[in-house]
C-alpha cells in the first residue's frame, strides 16, 4: 500500500498524447519552433484526427505503463475532416464515465481543442497535466490496491494466485 | 481402433453450456458414437482421481466452460490441461469472463458480504461464513480460496480453441465437434464462429441507416420495440456492429436487441472499448451538453460494454483509485 501510494519527488510521470496532424500537432510544432519549454514528460504520437482515436488506445497505453492520457484535437467546427472532432468528444465523454466506474481517476485523461496556432496553450495544457498527473502518482496498474484496505479473511492463497491481474 | 476420448468440464458457470451440449438433442448419439465421453461431472459419475488415472494427453480434447475465480477451478483446468491434447474454452465465460467476470468491478470481500451478510432471504442475524480451513474433532477441513480477480481460462492455462457465446450455438457445437473430428481445425487460437460482425446478416439491415443519429437513448424493459426496425435506429443498445456473428440473431429475432455475447471479432482487443466507440459516435448533437444529456441515456457503461468481457478487457478490473483521486 505504501508502495503504491508513495508520492517521492522523483516520480515523473509518463504521459502519452494523441494529437491530431491539423492541429494540435501543428500547434506543438509551433511550441517546439518558438522554444517554448515545457514538462518532457509528454510522448506524442500524431495521428491525422482526434477522430481516428479509437477509446482501445487509450486503455492500452493505461495498460502498458503510461500515467497519463492526453488528446489534443481541433477546436469544434474547424475539424479538417468536418466531424471527427466531435465524434472524439461524444466517446470521450462515456469513455469518462467508464474509466471513473473502472477506478481510474479523472485528470489521468484528459482532452483539449488546441488550434495549429496555439503554441502557448500546448505549453500551458502539457504543464497542467504533468502537475495533475504527478499528484495523482503512479497508475501501476499490476500493483494497484484492489481492495479496501480493510482485512479480508485468510486470503492468503488468494493472493498468491488471484490476488493481482 | 479405440475411439478418442474426450472431457467436458464447468468452473464459474450458470450451468447453460452444459445445457447447450444437450441441446445437441440427437446429435448427440452422432457424438457418442464418435468419441469416448470420460469426464462430464454435470451427467456422468466420473471423479477427479479418474481424471488423474489418465496418462497425460490421453484425452482427444476437453471443453472447458466457465470463468476461473477459486483455486479449485484453477487446479482442475490445470490437471485438464496436462490431461489434453486440445483445450477449448467453451462460452463466453471461459472465452472472456462472462457474466461472474462482472464481480471484477468489486472484490472477495464484498462478494462474500453479500453472498454470507446482506442478502434479504438470510435467516436474522445469520452471519456464518464459509472459511478456507477450520478444524473439526477429526482433523482440519479445507475448502478452496475464491479469488479477488475472475480470470479467463486463458489467463490461467494455454488455450487451443475458443466456442464463443452464452451459451455457444448449437450449429457453432456441430461444425466444432465435425471439424476436431475431421482433424480438419483452423490454426491454433482461433476462434470457432465465423469473423464478421452481426449486423452482416441481421434480418433488419436494410433498415439501418448510413449515418445513425441518436437522439434518447433507450433501454429495452421501458420501450415498445419495433419488431422490424434496426434497433440502433430506434435508440437501443443494440451491440451488433461490434459483435461476432455466428448466432443466428435469436435475440434480435426476438425483438430484443444484442448484448455481445459472442464477444469481438478477431479485428478488436478490447471489447468493451470498442462497443463504446461504436455506440458513442452515433450520439446524435455537436454540442457538449446536448451529448452529455445523450449519452447520459445509457446508464452503466461498464455493466453494459463490458457484460461479458471484462476480465478479458485490457484494464481486466475497477481498481482501487489512489487517495487523492478517490473522492
Amino acid at each position: 500500500m505504501s508502495e503504491n501510494t508513495q508520492k517521492s519527488d522523483s516520480f515523473e510521470p509518463r504521459i502519452v498524447a494523441f494529437f491530431c496532424n491539423w492541429c494540435t500537432y501543428t500547434a506543438a510544432d509551433l511550441a517546439g519552433t518558438a522554444r517554448m519549454t515545457y514538462a518532457p514528460n509528454v510522448r506524442v504520437v500524431r495521428i491525422m484526427c482526434s477522430g481516428r482515436l479509437d477509446p482501445q488506445f487509450i486503455l492500452a497505453a493505461l495498460r502498458d505503463g503510461a500515467d497519463g492520457v492526453l488528446i489534443g484535437g481541433c477546436h469544434p467546427g474547424d475539424c479538417h475532416y468536418q466531424e471527427g472532432n466531435y465524434k472524439a468528444l461524444r466517446r470521450f465523454i462515456l469513455l469518462k464515465r467508464m474509466l471513473a466506474s473502472l477506478g481510474i481517476e479523472e485528470g489521468r485523461v484528459r482532452l483539449e481543442w488546441i488550434a495549429a496556432s496555439e503554441g502557448e496553450k500546448v505549453q500551458r495544457v502539457i504543464n497542467e497535466m504533468t502537475e495533475t498527473v504527478r499528484r495523482l502518482g503512479p497508475l501501476r496498474l499490476e500493483q494497484r490496491q484492489m481492495i479496501p484496505a480493510e482485512a479480508h479473511g485468510s486470503a492468503h492463497a488468494a493472493a498468491a494466485h488471484g490476488g493481482n491481474v | 481402433m479405440s475411439k478418442p476420448k474426450v472431457g467436458l468440464y464447468w468452473c464459474a458457470a450458470c450451468g447453460g453450456c452444459e445445457e447447450a451440449v444437450v441441446d445437441l438433442a440427437e446429435g448427440i448419439l452422432d457424438v457418442v458414437a464418435a468419441v469416448d465421453i470420460v469426464f462430464w461431472p454435470v451427467a456422468l459419475d466420473f471423479k477427479r482421481s479418474d481424471v488423474e488415472a489418465l496418462a497425460d494427453g490421453e484425452l482427444a480434447v476437453c471443453f472447458i466452460n466457465g470463468a476461473i475465480r477459486s483455486s479449485e477451478q484453477c487446479e482442475m483446468v490445470e490437471l485438464l490441461r496436462r490431461k489434453a491434447q486440445a483445450v477449448i474454452a467453451f462460452g463466453s465465460c471461459a472465452q472472456l469472463g462472462g457474466i461472474p467476470g462482472l464481480a471484477n468491478v468489486t472484490n472477495r470481500r464484498s462478494v462474500m458480504d453479500e453472498a454470507y451478510k446482506n442478502v434479504p432471504s438470510l435467516e436474522k442475524g445469520n452471519t456464518v461464513e464459509p472459511i478456507t480451513e477450520s478444524t473439526v474433532p477429526e482433523g482440519k477441513l479445507e475448502l478452496p480460496t475464491l479469488w479477488e480477480t475472475v480470470k479467463t481460462l486463458d489467463q490461467v492455462i494455454d488455450v487451443d480453441y475458443y466456442l464463443p457465446g452464452c451459451p455457444p450455438p448449437v450449429e457453432l457445437i456441430k461444425n466444432a465437434l465435425q471439424a476436431i473430428l475431421t482433424g480438419q481445425l483452423p490454426p491454433k487460437g482461433t476462434v470457432l464462429a465465423p469473423d464478421i460482425a452481426l449486423c452482416e446478416h441481421c434480418d433488419r439491415r436494410e433498415s439501418k441507416p448510413d449515418k445513425l443519429s441518436v437522439k434518447e437513448f433507450k433501454r429495452a424493459h421501458l420501450t415498445q420495440i419495433d419488431p422490424k426496425e434496426c434497433l440502433l435506429a430506434q435508440g437501443l443498445l443494440c451491440l451488433g456492429p461490434v459483435t461476432r456473428d455466428g448466432c443466428g440473431t435469436p435475440c434480435i429475432k426476438a425483438n430484443m436487441p444484442c448484448t455481445g455475447c459472442l464477444g469481438p471479432t478477431s479485428h478488436v482487443q478490447d471489447y468493451g472499448a470498442k462497443a463504446l466507440s461504436a455506440i458513442a459516435s452515433t450520439a446524435g448533437s455537436n454540442d457538449e451538453k446536448e451529448m452529455e444529456t445523450i449519452l447520459g441515456g445509457i446508464v452503466d457503461p461498464v455493466g453494459t460494454f463490458y457484460r461479458y468481457s471484462l476480465p478479458a478487457s485490457l484494464l481486466h478490473r475497477r481498481y482501487q483509485p489512489t487517495v487523492e483521486g478517490g473522492k
